[in-house]
């Protein structure tokens, strides 16, 4: 468990003030040009001794991603663009950044913006975060107020701006470079990879892209250093995490723990236990809507990081963990989560345009039985259609839960089945 | 340069190229929909899914760029698999309504699902149905058939620069459509009819008319403007179904303008098919001897110089040769190929030819366009311009109509004047013309058609020498014609001869009573009010300004009924094809005036076409090869004088109608109601507000 002087988000629950005099008051925008003074290089490497891997959802090395930004400036800027899009469903760790401690966001944007070479940063905020939009917006002006960003920030002699873009609530631009497209000005649509964000990004500059959570914790690394990070949690799983528990657990939350801690460890010490006791659990999606859900047996000590998670046959995601008790209709869940992605889809590319659609029908069906046994197995094979070949990771994301369901929870398909087929006889 | 291994053969091909190019370069062929080799790469349709080794996930090949030792697989079962899925995709609410559909036989999505398709299908929901849009009277839509490419939307935008479509909604709502209801206003419009590869936009005024497969194909050419774009007449019997672009990438690349496509029902309307002669004030239909007999009547025993000729806008080079040996033999040097009165000068071939060729423009890095509006007069050079301009690094301006043009350029006024202080290096614009590295000039015929043609010509020339528009190895003093026939009749010298009279001249001599005899061959654009009491006699196609004037109308083919010689703007000599025949008693038109000699009492030297031809090449040699633009030496251009005030304008006010064919044609009418004369045009535009 996470002692409490580990923790990255000191108010979490916004029990402090989240003005800059408070983040101050907690340690943020300590002598940041101290750690601006370190160099691009030195703050880097800082992070990649960290391990931080991004907070996103995907997990990919965040030091490693800066590190794929040009070494110097060419006659293209540089563009730090920061993913606050936070849509997918069960998951409400950035909003909380940026309601109770939006300084750490400020802060870390410019320790991120300097380290890839960037005089400019967006922070794409999902449209619906309002309140969350003001605060972050008070918190950019308090602080170039303060001098801490803006011309000269903090007195480094790096000039840096930091703008908050409003996004109008398509799940879709929370994907790196629909972001950028939105952010241009243009539909939310995937764009091809290659060319990836860091050589032609936004405006067809270098950019990097991060979750609020990935930034936001980068000054406590540069602060504490990249070995203390590093010593939280597994190898290669480093750090700590925000997990937003939800559903029948006793007290859901949102809490900042240790990577790796197990399952029953998380929801035993911060959640009050499961709905009804241990016996009573169903099912867990554990990284939010996308993954696959999972079942006790498999869930249960399972340690909740990237790895560990992903061979369990799930993955961490954004750590918004679902958890479903036997009182749970999982088929009417899956399939409401398959009528999302069929929502969401951009309908750029034929797989997920034509087969999130078809998925979400089929499910509506076997929701209510109107099905067969063998269709069950058809519906396998249409995830497996859109799986891996699509523009983006949407399709992958609509495929995976009914995947998981039809992995771990088959059963519960066919008695719905043989249930109305009965009754029809 | 990257080596990869592609379906076991190790290749070496450029850098950049994607894997989809690499594996053409070897005969293997990648399906796909949405690529399309002139457009943007969207990567949607994922039909292309190659496996690549070391990749987790099968790629789209037609975005992938190749990388050294790469291990592409692009048939092999997980291949297949890929693409089966996608198919089925595309199918599920696709209509499959291939018997009624025009596509059909020649639909990529029909091709292809034999080959990736499943034999029944496996989807059991309801299937999507989408409202059509109403895109105008050429492109009928069938939005259920959509697949979602995006080709449409891509060619508007970056080839025809008219931003109008896009994709509406998301997910399995998205939509194809214009932003607002209203029609595809562009000249270039009917090319999404060809590029989309299912048959959600066909060809209206064909609809339901034909299915591909019966229909002859003949390759040809067009004549329906000066640019002589490749084409392919497709016909039934002895009808033009549909005109479709062929690849010529020295023209044309792929596309066609909507007048040279959609005309083709005006070659079915007003036309002569039989001899009139005019009695008692009226025409009356009557035998070719008989229409010879009056013609004879008329003009055996006249002296030469009361007989004049003048060659249309769609006139064959076969035709005013013959004429012009014709008149030679009657003892006339009256004749004109220039019926609107272009100050261009025959024998001096530079000053009329489009110098820089149409694929030349495309290395120009400024431009100045006078007295033309290329988006109506010729949109398929005006979409290359504009590629020129979405490669950066030019600059263009225009004196002549104040229009969009699809590309940035400056408007510097409308006034010869401002051309005037330009070549007197006294504009801005002069700088910029010498400060680049192959500045071209395009000057049209709106400039050269009046009393100071020729004075604008010159003032032209003295900038295009001043500035390096015309320098070693570069000739960027462009001529743009409007007409078909235009290049070929100068490069002939269908011009007066020693004492002989121009178009003006003609007109002067007929009403004042010098001539008595005018022969029109097509020539259909003068004002036949102000050709007195002289006896016409019309040879054309169709019944036109011409032929209501006529006197003696002898019917003959239109330029897809003949084998027939044009001089594209380039200086291109180009044979069109004989694809039906030609209706009624009419015939090709030089044998008419071969015939006519020989009841004139004069026969010409000739019997055959091929005589004629050697004809042709002992007047002036460019006629010997075809289909190559000989660079033509420089001497200069125009003659100086003063300048007018008029404005200078384009030679066309409406888009649409130009000549007898489109003219005659219901769907050119139904596009002047819908669009006015074209949408790079100023007249009579309708509003958002109109009706």
């Amino acid at each position: 468990m996470l002692r409490d002087q580990d923790r990255i988000f000191t108010n979490l629950y916004g029990i402090h003030d989240w003005r800059l005099k408070g983040a101050q008051s907690r340690g943020d925008w300590d002598n940041t040009k101290a750690l601006l003074a370190k160099g691009r290089d030195a703050i880097i490497e800082e992070v990649k001794t960290s391990g931080l891997r991004g907070r996103g959802g995907a997990g990919f090395g965040t030091g490693m991603k800066w590190s794929f930004m040009p070494k110097t400036e060419g006659a293209r800027p540089h563009y730090l663009v920061i993913n606050a899009d936070e849509g997918e469903p069960g998951t409400c760790k950035d909003r909380e950044i940026m309601r109770f401690d939006p300084h750490k966001l400020v802060e870390g944007a410019l320790l991120a913006a300097f380290a890839i070479g960037a005089h400019a940063s967006y922070i794409y905020i999902r449209g619906e975060f309002i309140r969350e939009a003001e605060h972050l917006q008070v918190a950019i002006d308090e602080a170039y107020a303060a001098g801490l960003i803006g011309k000269n920030a903090c007195g480094s002699g790096w000039d840096f701006d930091l703008y908050v873009h409003r996004g109008a609530g398509a799940y879709i631009c929370g994907e790196e470079s629909a972001l950028i497209e939105s952010l241009e000005g243009k539909k939310g649509q995937p764009r091809l990879k290659p060319p990836f964000p860091a050589g032609v990004g936004l405006y067809g500059c270098p950019t990097t892209v991060n979750n609020v959570e990935s930034i936001a914790v980068v000054p406590a690394i540069l602060r504490r250093s990249g070995a203390w990070f590093a010593g939280l949690g597994r190898a290669k799983n480093s750090g700590t995490k925000l997990f937003c528990i939800s559903g029948h657990v006793n007290k859901p939350c949102n809490v900042e723990e240790e990577m790796g801690i197990s399952f029953r460890e998380l929801i035993d010490k911060h959640c009050g236990g499961i709905r009804g006791g241990w016996d009573n659990l169903m099912g867990v999606i554990p990284g939010g809507s996308s993954t696959p859900v999972l079942t006790r047996e498999v869930i249960e000590n399972c340690p909740m990081d990237f790895d560990g998670l992903r061979e369990a046959g799930s993955g961490l995601g954004t750590a918004a963990v679902i958890v479903m008790d036997k009182s749970t209709d999982i088929v009417r869940a899956i399939t409401r989560l398959s009528r999302f992605y069929k929502h969401e889809s951009c309908g750029q590319c034929t797989p997920c345009r034509e087969g999130t659609g078809w998925m979400w029908r089929m499910m509506e069906r076997m929701d209510k039985g109107d099905a067969t046994i063998e269709e069950i197995d058809l519906l396998q094979q249409v995830t497996k259609q859109v799986e891996g070949h699509t523009i983006c990771a949407l399709g992958d994301a609509a495929a995976w839960p009914i995947q998981g369901l039809i992995r771990n929870f088959r059963p519960e398909i066919e008695k719905k089945i043989r249930a109305r087929n009965s009754s029809a006889a | 340069m990257p080596k990869l291994t592609i379906d076991g053969t190790e290749i070496e091909v450029e850098a950049g190229v994607t894997i989809l190019q690499a594996a053409e370069t070897i005969g293997i062929e990648i399906p796909r929909f949405c690529y399309h080799e002139r457009l943007a790469v969207a990567g949607n349709c994922r039909m292309c899914l190659v496996e690549v080794e070391k990749m987790p996930k099968p790629v789209a090949s037609c975005a992938m760029p190749v990388g050294e030792g790469m291990v592409v697989h692009t048939n092999n079962a997980n291949v297949r698999k890929a693409r089966q899925g996608v198919m089925e995709f595309l199918l599920i609410n696709h209509p499959l309504d291939c018997p009624i559909c025009d596509q059909g036989g020649e639909c990529d999505l029909q091709d292809q699902a034999v080959a990736y398709g499943g034999d029944r299908s496996r989807y059991q929901e309801e299937k999507r149905a989408v409202e059509d849009k109403s895109y105008g009277p050429l492109i009928q839509t069938w939005m259920t058939r959509c697949i979602q490419c995006t080709r449409c939307i891509r060619f508007i935008s970056e080839i025809a620069g008219t931003p109008v479509l896009g994709g509406l909604g998301r997910s399995e709502h998205l939509e194809v459509g214009r932003y607002v209801g209203a029609a595809v206003s562009s000249e270039l419009s009917g090319n999404l009819i060809d590029l989309c590869p299912v048959g959600a936009l066909t060809n209206k005024p064909a609809s339901y008319t034909y299915r591909a497969w019966e229909l002859k194909k003949t390759e040809s050419v067009d004549a329906m403007d000066a640019l002589g774009s490749a084409i392919r007449l497709d016909t039934r019997g002895n009808e033009v179904i549909r005109i479709l672009p062929r690849v010529n990438d020295d023209i044309n690349e792929e596309w066609l303008s909507d007048r040279s496509r959609f005309a083709c029902d005006g070659l079915k309307r007003q036309r002569l098919d039989r001899c009139y002669v005019r009695k008692d004030g009226t025409l009356a239909a009557t035998s070719w001897s008989d229409a010879f007999a009056a013609i004879t009547a008329k003009v055996n025993g006249l002296a030469g110089s009361k007989i004049a000729a003048i060659a249309g806008d769609q006139t064959d080079v076969e035709t005013m040769q013959a004429f012009k040996d014709l008149l030679a033999a009657l003892g006339s040097g009256n004749m004109d190929c220039r019926q609107d009165g272009a100050k261009l000068a025959a024998g001096n071939r530079a000053a009329y030819l489009f110098n820089s060729t149409i694929a030349g423009i495309e290395q120009a890095d400024a431009l100045l366009i006078i007295g033309s509006n290329p988006r109506i007069e010729a949109p398929v050079l005006n979409a290359r311009i504009r590629k020129r301009w979405l490669k950066g690094g030019f600059k263009a301006a225009i004196i002549g109509p104040k229009t969009d043009l699809t590309f940035q350029h400056d408007w510097l006024g409308d006034s010869a004047q401002v051309l005037a202080a330009i070549a007197a290096g006294n504009h801005p614009f002069a700088d910029v013309l010498k400060n680049a590295a192959k500045p071209a000039i395009i000057i049209g015929q709106g400039a050269l058609t009046g009393e100071d043609g020729a004075a604008i010509l010159a003032l032209a020339a003295k900038l295009a020498q001043d500035t390096g528009v015309i320098a070693d190895g570069w000739n960027g003093f462009n001529v743009l014609h409007t007409a078909a026939a235009r290049v070929g009749g100068l490069d002939v010298g269908f011009v007066p001869q020693a004492g002989g009279k121009d178009t003006a001249g003609i007109i002067a001599g007929a009403q004042s009573g010098e001539i008595s005899v005018v022969f029109l061959a097509g020539a259909d654009e003068i004002d036949m009010k102000s050709l007195g009491n002289a006896f016409v006699v019309y040879l054309g196609s169709h019944g036109d300004a011409g032929a209501h004037r006529a006197d003696v109308v002898l019917p003959t083919a239109a330029y897809t009924e003949k084998s027939a010689t044009f001089v594209n703007t380039e200086g291109r000599v180009q044979r069109t094809r004989l694809a039906i025949f030609p209706p009624g008693e009419a015939k090709e038109d030089w044998k008419v005036v071969r015939a006519l000699s020989d009841a004139l009492g004069k026969p010409l030297a000739f019997d055959t076409v091929k005589q004629l031809r050697q004809r042709m090449v002992a007047s002036n040699a460019v006629f010997a090869t075809e289909g190559v633009v000989a660079a033509a030496t420089w001497a200069g251009a125009g003659a100086e004088g003063a300048l007018s005030d008029k404005p200078l304008a384009s030679a066309i006010d409406n888009f649409y109608m130009v000549d007898p064919i489109s003219r005659a044609s219901k769907t050119m009418a139904e596009c002047t109601a819908e669009f006015g004369g074209g949408c790079g045009c100023n007249s009579k535009k309708k509003t958002g507000t109109h009706g």
